[in-house]
């Protein structure tokens, strides 16, 4: 059993099937990559883990408890967080602030009313972020605001809000989509290190072979919103399936 | 001091210093002088001052903070004020009552409507406001006319219960709003030479609890629930994905700046006890909004500011009629002296509301930060320059 099971989703947008019994298993502290051409369903299959979609049919089990029917901040507090396609973090603010938050949500819920208690006397909230960025190598930038960084900074940021929550699976979609090549490898490396130093599930929805195949221990193949074939590196890269879903038939 | 950082409770103090010697700034110009109808320093403007500063201060709360334009928040201010004159009428002429049961009514009401308003954003949001602030204006100008006295408004009688006080004084009148023996109306006057400076009760009075709110209104914006409200601005999604659930967030933010106009109201209601529909109807309700821009947009002092121009303005703008104009003019040319005035009178006494707009539009253009963005630039034209230097020395890079 694996901390995330999907079981027989389909999801249909009108005439468009989406997801047609998608089936998929993450084990427990590995890397698992869904690779697949545009148009696949990797999206949508991300989109129905946390929250935003509903399934029309299956179930998607996390940590033995049903996802399906809770909102992204209750699928957030079981202990799955998200990094979108292009970093979404709190642009008017400052990136220390971008830290604290998910602090907060962590210690105190979906919903605390921290009357007039001041931000900065949470000492012990302060250390956590300070100590992830740290980690991420953005101490220098905590008191910047976090909208005039860039792009890769923006990233990293955001990589590092999910992580100080501590999160049992960390769901990727595209973190290197529009980065430049040395900024991918800084992001391989960090969430090489990431999975070193911590417990930590990763899914990784990705286009970028480079990245997947430097990260993932186990890759699903999507096409055409159904699971092609699922196995580990070495054999997805000369599979035929593979070759024929990418390139088409004539290949 | 109070838990403020330097920054804040030196603000905290200029304000408190402005608003303890507010009669005198107010009051720069000698009686009987051309220029003395720009004077302010009059006990019922300068309560407004601080009155309208409260309810601006509450309503920045909500609009600076989470940026949720609310189209109704004069509804808060006219259910506290109703409330307010019901506390007058049944219990006793103190004013602390009437103000803590004209916050908790206030506070009730934007429970409920925030409640159903909240449900939407952005431009719904806005009008669901204001379809309820407008049912409640019919309600209280037409159908609850037995408990807010409808079109006349809401008035003291002699034959008031009033259980804990004299329904009448001993002269037979009906009893005026007190705190503790010391009657809001009441002034001294301070004459210095040709200068008269007033110091009402009413106006200290309202000047403190508005301290106050200031001074909550600080603390709630440093705290990590008001770093919430600036999150649910500036990116609603990720704060949905970080965990947290906005809803209680804004409802919160929403009452307590419902709360905030129902103080204003219980103390407009405490200065002069009568309640009216018109405090609800939408044109106030809009008055608030352009405050809070005009000052500034989730700054702290912003809303005061702005709240104290167009009081002034509404005040002493609309003073102003054409012999007054013709005196000021009168040492042009005669043809010369009545186009000048043709050409001013639009602006003024009942047009007023024309001065405020072009004032309006060229803050929006050219400050959009409003009067706090005019102030920093005008400080940094000051000497400020150098602080700045080394700063941009150390700023690194981006990458």
């Amino acid at each position: 059993m694996g901390i995330l099971e999907v079981k027989d989703v389909n999801k249909r947008f009108g005439g468009l099937q989406a997801l047609g019994n998608v089936n998929l298993s993450v084990a427990e502290n590995t890397c698992h990559a869904i690779i697949g051409p545009n148009g696949a369903g990797k999206s949508t299959l991300l989109n129905c883990l946390v929250g935003k979609l509903i399934p029309d049919t299956g179930s998607v089990m996390f940590d033995g408890q049903s996802v399906l029917g809770r909102t992204p901040f209750e699928i957030n507090q079981m202990g799955i967080s998200r990094v979108f396609q292009t970093p979404e973090i709190f642009g008017d603010l400052t990136v220390m602030e971008n830290m604290l938050i998910p602090c907060f949500a962590r210690r105190d819920g979906s919903f605390a009313l921290h009357g007039i208690r001041s931000v900065f006397s949470e000492g012990e909230l302060r250390d956590q972020a300070e100590q992830m960025l740290e980690e991420v190598n953005m101490l220098d930038k905590r008191n910047m605001h976090s909208a005039s960084m860039s792009r890769g900074d923006k990233r990293r940021l955001e990589m590092a809000m999910c992580l100080v929550q501590n999160p049992k699976l960390l769901l990727l979609d595209e973190p290197t989509a529009g980065m430049a090549r040395a900024d991918t490898n800084n992001t391989i490396d960090l969430l090489k290190e990431i999975k070193e130093k911590r417990n930590i599930t990763i899914a990784i929805i990705e286009h970028d072979m480079h990245v997947v195949f430097s990260l993932a221990e186990r890759i699903t193949v999507l096409a055409q919103g159904t699971p092609l074939v699922e196995d580990t590196p070495e054999n997805i890269k000369g599979h035929p399936k593979v070759k024929e879903a990418y390139l088409g038939e004539a290949a | 001091m109070f838990g403020l950082d330097k920054k804040d409770a030196s603000l905290l103090l200029i304000v408190a210093v402005l608003v303890a010697f507010a009669p005198f700034f107010l009051n720069p110009f000698p009686e009987g002088s051309a220029m003395a109808q720009f004077n302010a320093g009059y006990p019922d403007l300068m309560q407004r001052f601080v009155i309208f500063g409260i309810f601006a201060i509450g309503f920045n709360i909500l609009f600076g903070l989470t940026g949720y334009l609310s189209f109704g928040h004069a509804a808060f201010l006219g259910v506290g004020s109703y409330a307010a004159v019901w506390m007058f009428k049944l219990l006793s002429m103190n004013v602390v009552p009437a103000i803590v049961l004209a916050v908790i009514t206030a506070g009730v009401f934007a429970l409920i409507i925030g409640y159903v308003s909240l449900r939407r954003s952005g431009i719904y949001f806005s009008i669901l406001t204001l379809a309820f602030a407008q049912m409640s204006f019919a309600l209280a100008y037409s159908v609850l006319t037995p408990i807010t006295g409808g079109e006349t408004g809401l008035q003291l009688a002699l034959d008031d219960p009033r259980i804990f006080g004299a329904a009448t004084t001993a002269e037979g009148n009906i009893p005026v709003p007190g705190f503790f023996g010391l009657e809001m109306r009441d002034s001294t006057e301070l004459v210095f030479g040709n200068w008269v400076f007033t110091f009402n009760v009413g106006y200290y009075f309202a000047a403190i609890i508005m301290l106050i709110s200031f001074y909550l209104s600080i603390r709630i914006f440093r705290s990590p629930f008001g770093m919430m409200l600036r999150a649910i601005k500036s990116n609603q999604q990720r704060l949905n994905y970080t965990g947290l659930n906005p809803r209680p967030y804004t409802l919160a933010a929403f009452v307590i700046s419902g709360m905030y106009a129902g103080l204003a109201g219980g103390l407009m209601a405490s200065m002069d006890p009568l309640a009216g529909a018109e405090r609800m109807f939408w044109t106030a309700s809009g008055e608030v909004v352009l405050m809070t821009i005009l000052g500034g947009v989730g700054t702290l002092i912003g809303p005061v500011l702005g709240a104290g121009l167009i009081k002034y303005m509404e005040n002493i703008i609309s003073k102003i009629n054409s012999d007054i104009l013709h005196s000021w003019f009168a040492f042009l040319p005669d043809g010369l002296e009545d186009v000048v005035v043709t050409l001013i009178y639009p602006f003024i006494g009942k047009g007023w509301h024309l001065t405020l707009g072009i004032v309006f539009m060229l803050v929006v253009i050219f400050l959009p930060g409003g009067l706090v963005q005019g102030g920093q630039k005008i400080a940094a034209l000051f000497g400020r320059k150098k602080a700045k230097e080394p700063k941009n020395a150390t700023t690194e890079p981006a990458e």
